[in-house]
């Protein structure tokens, strides 16, 4: 029993245990990042990043995969730059009207039927050429407000550090510890019987889209909030970063299991990677493969868990 | 007699693929007033050749059942096309076994995505996705990011039509010809819809699930590095970039041609019908002097907006 037990929490500790030791790779390769300075500039990126992994996480919970979330922060990032800060109400209005066009999308793709994969990659056209028609050349300047946040100097840590844990922690108790979370996570494991029990799928998948569109625009807001002006490229690869970062985090692909507290640590793992290959001095070639390497030796390895737990 | 004939057509999955190609492009010729049409459909067959062999390979993959399909496609075309414009080195005499190279790339990736869903046990989206980051960072650092251009024959050939039909239009007819037949008469195709139709059933009445579905996931690869390698002459060089927009090119086509989603259905004629279409689309967003913004706007719309009207998966089971 004590032994089913510790390959149970082995398996939910293993996106910790790779971030820890990424981090203790970094810290022996350049002693100088174990600073309040260093960790700001390592971690500075993680926000926007685990702001879009959690909301790729919200449409992952029910067995969909959103393959337009990058395009999409991309533009709530030029809205945010331009709309916002010359008129906020009229910025405001567009990305609620975002969140409701999610919301539409998550409609559409449970009352058709429709494979997921196909209508959002044909919604990432739609939000980059929304982007490039409201910015077509990279331009633009954040609200003052914005940058107060993101340019926040916390005591101890950095405030990439807190506000990630606090992220973490408050979708945590969203979707794993209130009753509808659970309803949620169900829908994603057996959809037919949240049905039978009386609950309407077409609310839970609105909800879970629309909650991606929450915080994929809260997460283009964080990046314009860093970058301090935007560009409508600035974040196609968000699609596969969040994706690698919901599955880095413990996420599994159908079935409901997700972990929010994972899918933050999957993105700061991510972010994190890339400053430690070109800590390696590997050649700049190989950062994105690099990445592909990182998840594919992740998934070998819960494949080991979970194998050893089997024996058990 | 008649009527009997142009109803049973209309129950053919793909015949709306050509439909909505054909308004399309009667849509063009009405605000062009007919100039050109003739060029527009020889530029939309160059065009649509590209996605007809992405399209064909991603076809049989997503036939094998829900959650199959291959995104690593993009990044093989460019890794393959890479590899093939390097080796040709301008040189007109290396051309065959420049070809014969991007091949066994292509297939090499297959494998390599095949093994990784196997061994792994991972879903083939997440195991193509992984892939084809180390597949672009190998074309990236092979190539040293620089434009390498196609020797002067390959070139031209990848250009050339006879009566307004480009040769790699030809040879694309033939290979879809070949794989129509590959999918409805022979023991690999009907296996391919077996295991997409109930993959259990198909175990128990002793198709070799596992074997079929590597070399389905092989024949894709190979087909994209084909594409890719074509591309590569047919654009002057190889880029970075080139497999972009074959990403959703490839999905799309599959879907609107008719093919289901859950797998177990597919035809071939749909592909080149979407493609058509496809590419139609955007010439006439181009015509009507539509800017990029719009342009892409409207192509996702469009997109969605057909498959929302062909209809969702068959729910299984």
């Amino acid at each position: 029993m004590t032994a089913f037990v510790s390959a149970r929490l082995l398996r939910s500790l293993l996106p910790a245990l790779s971030l820890a030791a990424l981090l203790a790779a970094i810290f022996y390769l350049e002693p100088r990042a174990m600073s309040y300075f260093g960790l700001n500039l390592l971690l500075n990126l993680a926000v926007p990043i685990a702001l879009a992994t959690i909301a790729q996480m919200f449409v992952i919970t029910v067995n969909d995969l959103d393959l337009s979330i990058g395009a999409y922060v991309g533009f709530t990032a030029c809205v945010a730059a331009t709309w916002l800060k010359d008129s906020p109400v009229l910025g405001i209005a567009v990305l609620l009207g975002c969140i409701a066009l999610y919301a539409a999308v998550g409609a559409l793709i449970y009352l058709r039927d429709l494979p997921s994969i196909v209508v959002t990659l044909g919604m990432s056209f739609v939000w980059q050429g929304l982007a490039v028609l409201l910015l077509p050349t990279p331009g633009g300047h954040a609200p003052g407000w914005l940058l107060a946040i993101m340019g926040l100097r916390t005591p101890f840590l950095p405030f990439a550090i807190f506000a990630s844990i606090g992220l973490g922690f408050i979708v945590h108790l969203g979707l794993m510890r209130s009753a509808y979370g659970v309803v949620l996570r169900g829908a994603g494991g057996n959809a037919r019987s949240v049905a039978r029990a009386g609950w309407s799928m077409l609310k839970i998948k609105m909800t879970m889209f629309a909650l991606a569109g929450l915080f994929g625009a809260l997460s283009g807001l964080a990046l314009v909030g860093l970058t301090t002006s935007a560009d409508a490229n600035i974040a196609l690869r968000y699609t596969l970063l969040s994706i690698a970062g919901v599955i880095l985090g413990g996420g599994e692909f159908v079935g409901g299991r997700v972990s929010p507290m994972g899918a933050v640590i999957g993105a700061a793992t991510l972010t994190l990677a890339a400053s430690f290959l070109s800590f390696l001095r590997l050649n700049p070639d190989w950062q994105i493969g690099a990445q592909g390497a990182i998840l594919i030796l992740v998934l070998a390895l819960r494949l080991l868990v979970t194998r050893w737990e089997r024996q058990r | 007699m008649m009527r009997g004939q142009l109803a049973r057509l209309a129950r053919r999955p793909w015949i709306w693929s050509f439909v909505a190609a054909a308004v399309v492009w009667a849509a063009m010729e009405g605000f062009t007033e007919g100039q050109g049409a003739g060029e527009v459909l020889t530029a939309a067959l160059s065009f649509a050749t590209f996605s007809v062999l992405v399209g064909l390979g991603q076809m049989f993959v997503v036939t094998l059942g829900p959650g199959n399909v291959d995104l690593s496609i993009p990044a093989t075309m460019t890794l393959a096309g890479t590899i093939a414009m390097k080796y040709m080195d301008n040189q007109d005499p290396r051309i065959a076994v420049g070809i014969l190279l991007a091949l066994a790339a292509g297939a090499l990736v297959g494998a390599f995505n095949y093994g990784l869903i196997r061994a792994l046990r991972i879903p083939p989206i997440i195991a193509t996705l992984s892939s084809s980051f180390l597949f672009l960072s190998a074309a990236i650092w092979y190539s040293r990011g620089l434009r390498i251009k196609p020797p002067p024959a390959f070139g031209d050939f990848s250009i050339g039509e006879v009566l307004g039909l480009p040769y790699l239009t030809l040879g694309a007819i033939l290979l879809s010809i070949l794989l129509h037949i590959a999918l409805n008469r022979t023991i690999y195709g009907r296996s391919v819809i077996a295991i997409g139709q109930n993959p259990r059933a198909a175990r128990f009445s002793g198709i070799p699930v596992e074997l079929t579905r590597f070399a389905t996931y092989v024949m894709c690869a190979t087909l994209a590095g084909l594409s890719g390698c074509l591309f590569s002459a047919f654009s002057g060089g190889a880029a970075l970039n080139m497999g972009a927009e074959y990403l959703l090119a490839s999905i799309a086509v599959v879907v609107i041609g008719g093919t289901s989603v859950a797998g177990g259905f597919a035809n071939v004629p749909g592909i080149w019908g979407a493609s058509l279409f496809l590419f139609l689309i955007v010439a006439m967003l181009n015509t009507y002097g539509f800017g990029a913004g719009i342009r892409m706007i409207l192509t996702g719309l469009v997109i969605i907006a057909v498959i929302a009207l062909a209809g969702g998966q068959k729910t299984q089971r």
